[in-house]
């Protein structure tokens, strides 16, 4: 929470040394416009792997700031698009913009592997994230920070062979975190996290997003995730989006609040009565 | 069982000096029950002379510095053999593994030139370079080239794509993404090839200083043998066991000094 007062006004006293440098980076980068998230228009997208068409024709308008989560059946396209978003495949057809400020820096995206490296500390793990900055005199007083914020100052210098499953999901987060993004795309990132470890992390999650202000795109099979996390869920079948709810409930949420867990159950069956065939769930 | 595990925390300081002889134990013993089977007579001094014998012998010639010098030249050819052969299969490694026109050209052409025995060689190598240094180096530096070729290959073409994508994602530049994610994780392989090519570094160099040398522990070897000094003989075999765990250790410890990431080389 302090991390982002400190974050949403510049011009608030420093307190310490780690203060200054932060401020110095703000004002250098022109504070305010980068601690923001950025605002994404997709029109006509389509992409195709040699003949397979995965998605045929998105067209989507995602604000500065929000949260949206993209649920599907296996196969349907969401972590292609979530790809395509990231820059990671190249498009058919259509376009992706993201505001004519964009850097490259400002989309980030957490797997549901972790992709630590094995051989570097989780300090210099999170250093991986500050992308062209790594050189730059506080990088690595950036990085502590992310670590702080995802709760794990005292693993900077172990391995990340020797992290839970949980563990090295949040230095991934960090890494993710620590360029300040101001969209950060997830792909199913609680995948292979246990119940328990999950929701601490859906909480983890929520409270940076909340902290930070990035536009939030996260791809999940789960839809009791989706809805607890996102503003927003969208359907995606065959390659476009079938339905496009807006989960209008004030946060903090009540995890398996009626609410809820109406709309899990709209989003629910909207996804299986698109399935000719509902014998293979 | 919990006994011995309690025993280096609670003990004396001497106890980890014990705890590092124990690999030393079986050569010892075998050396005993060697000695007791020569001095009663069980086995011939002329097929087999007893450990005191040799080292006597062994006494003799490094009083003569006989020995010390053999040693050297042993271990210099070795060496400046393993350095050459060494460095072109790992260049060769990297820019196979890393460029595939690279790879394209010259791959195919290892893998037939890989099958041909390199001993096979000498009678070529000798009427090349006759039985001067070029030869002996020459055959090292061919032996040590394909362990650490392919292995060096091996480990840069299965590093994991996923580390290589975030590399990328995150703005690595390809020296980086070399530095920080490929090497480091093709590392593990590497020191595969390395240990394999130690191996048979001396093996080369022994066939070679046995067959056709004027100096080195091969050459000793085969002088002894002339003239049935059968004690010396046993005395070069054994150097050799001591080279070779000596090249074994050298490579270990390095690899525990780059390696200490590896959750299999990480202590307790």
């Amino acid at each position: 929470m302090q991390e982002a007062l400190r974050f949403l006004s510049p011009g608030a006293e420093p307190v310490d040394r780690a203060d200054f440098v932060e401020q110095a980076r703000l004002l250098r980068r022109g504070s305010e416009a980068s601690s923001r998230g950025l605002s994404l228009t997709i029109r006509g997208l389509r992409k195709s792997f040699g003949d397979n068409e995965v998605l045929r024709g998105i067209d989507l308008h995602i604000p500065a700031g929000q949260s949206v989560a993209i649920v599907g059946r296996s196969g349907c396209g969401k972590s292609t698009l979530l790809r395509l978003i990231a820059g990671l495949e190249t498009i058919t057809a259509g376009t992706i913009s993201l505001g004519e400020d964009a850097r490259p820096e400002d989309v980030r995206v957490m797997f549901q592997e972790p992709r630590l490296l094995p051989w570097a500390r989780v300090l210099s793990n999170v250093e991986v994230g500050l992308g062209r900055e790594r050189r730059s005199a506080d990088a690595q007083a950036r990085a502590e920070s992310a670590l702080v914020e995802v709760g794990l100052a005292d693993k900077r210098s172990q391995w990340p062979a020797v992290l839970s499953g949980g563990q090295k999901q949040r230095v991934a987060l960090a890494r993710a975190l620590v360029s300040q993004p101001r969209v950060l795309a997830f792909d199913e990132p609680l995948g292979a996290l246990d119940a328990l470890t999950r929701i601490s992390m859906q909480r983890l999650l929520e409270r940076v997003w909340h902290d930070q202000g990035f536009t939030a795109i996260l791809v999940t099979h789960d839809v009791a995730e989706a809805v607890a996390l996102a503003d927003r869920v969208l359907v995606i079948e065959d390659g476009r989006i079938a339905e496009d709810f807006i989960v209008d409930v004030p946060r903090p949420r009540q995890r398996g609040s009626a609410e809820l867990a109406a709309l899990e159950g709209a989003i629910l069956k909207n996804l299986l009565e698109g399935t000719e065939d509902t014998s293979d769930l | 069982m919990s006994l011995i595990d309690s025993l280096p925390r609670v003990g004396a300081p001497k106890l980890p000096r014990i705890d590092g002889l124990i690999p030393w134990i079986v050569p010892l013993a075998i050396i005993l029950i060697w000695q007791v089977a020569c001095v009663t007579g069980f086995v011939s001094a002329r097929v087999l002379p007893a450990p005191s014998d040799v080292a006597l012998a062994g006494w003799k010639l490094l009083q003569s510095g006989e020995l010390v010098r053999n040693i050297w030249v042993s271990f210099w050819r070795a060496s400046i053999g393993f350095l050459i052969g060494g460095s072109i299969g790992f260049s060769f490694g990297l820019a196979n593994g890393l460029s595939q026109t690279s790879s394209k050209l010259t791959d195919t052409t290892l893998q037939m030139v890989r099958n041909i025995p390199h001993l096979a060689l000498i009678p070529l190598v000798i009427l090349w370079f006759g039985i001067d240094e070029s030869a002996k180096l020459f055959l090292v530096a061919l032996g040590v080239f394909f362990p650490i070729y392919l292995n060096t290959l091996h480990g840069i073409r299965t590093v994991d794509p996923q580390l290589i994508e975030m590399g990328r994602i995150y703005g690595m530049t390809d020296g980086e993404l070399f530095r920080r994610v490929i090497f480091p994780g093709a590392l593990p392989s590497i020191f595969v090839g390395l240990r394999f090519a130690l191996g048979i570094m001396w093996l080369t160099l022994i066939v070679a200083e046995t067959i056709a040398a004027s100096s080195g522990l091969g050459y000793m070897a085969m002088q002894a043998r002339e003239f049935m000094l059968i004690d010396v003989v046993v005395l070069s075999i054994l150097i050799y066991a001591l080279l070779g765990k000596l090249a074994d250790s050298a490579s270990r410890t390095l690899e525990r000094l780059t390696l200490s990431w590896h959750p299999a080389f990480q202590k307790h």
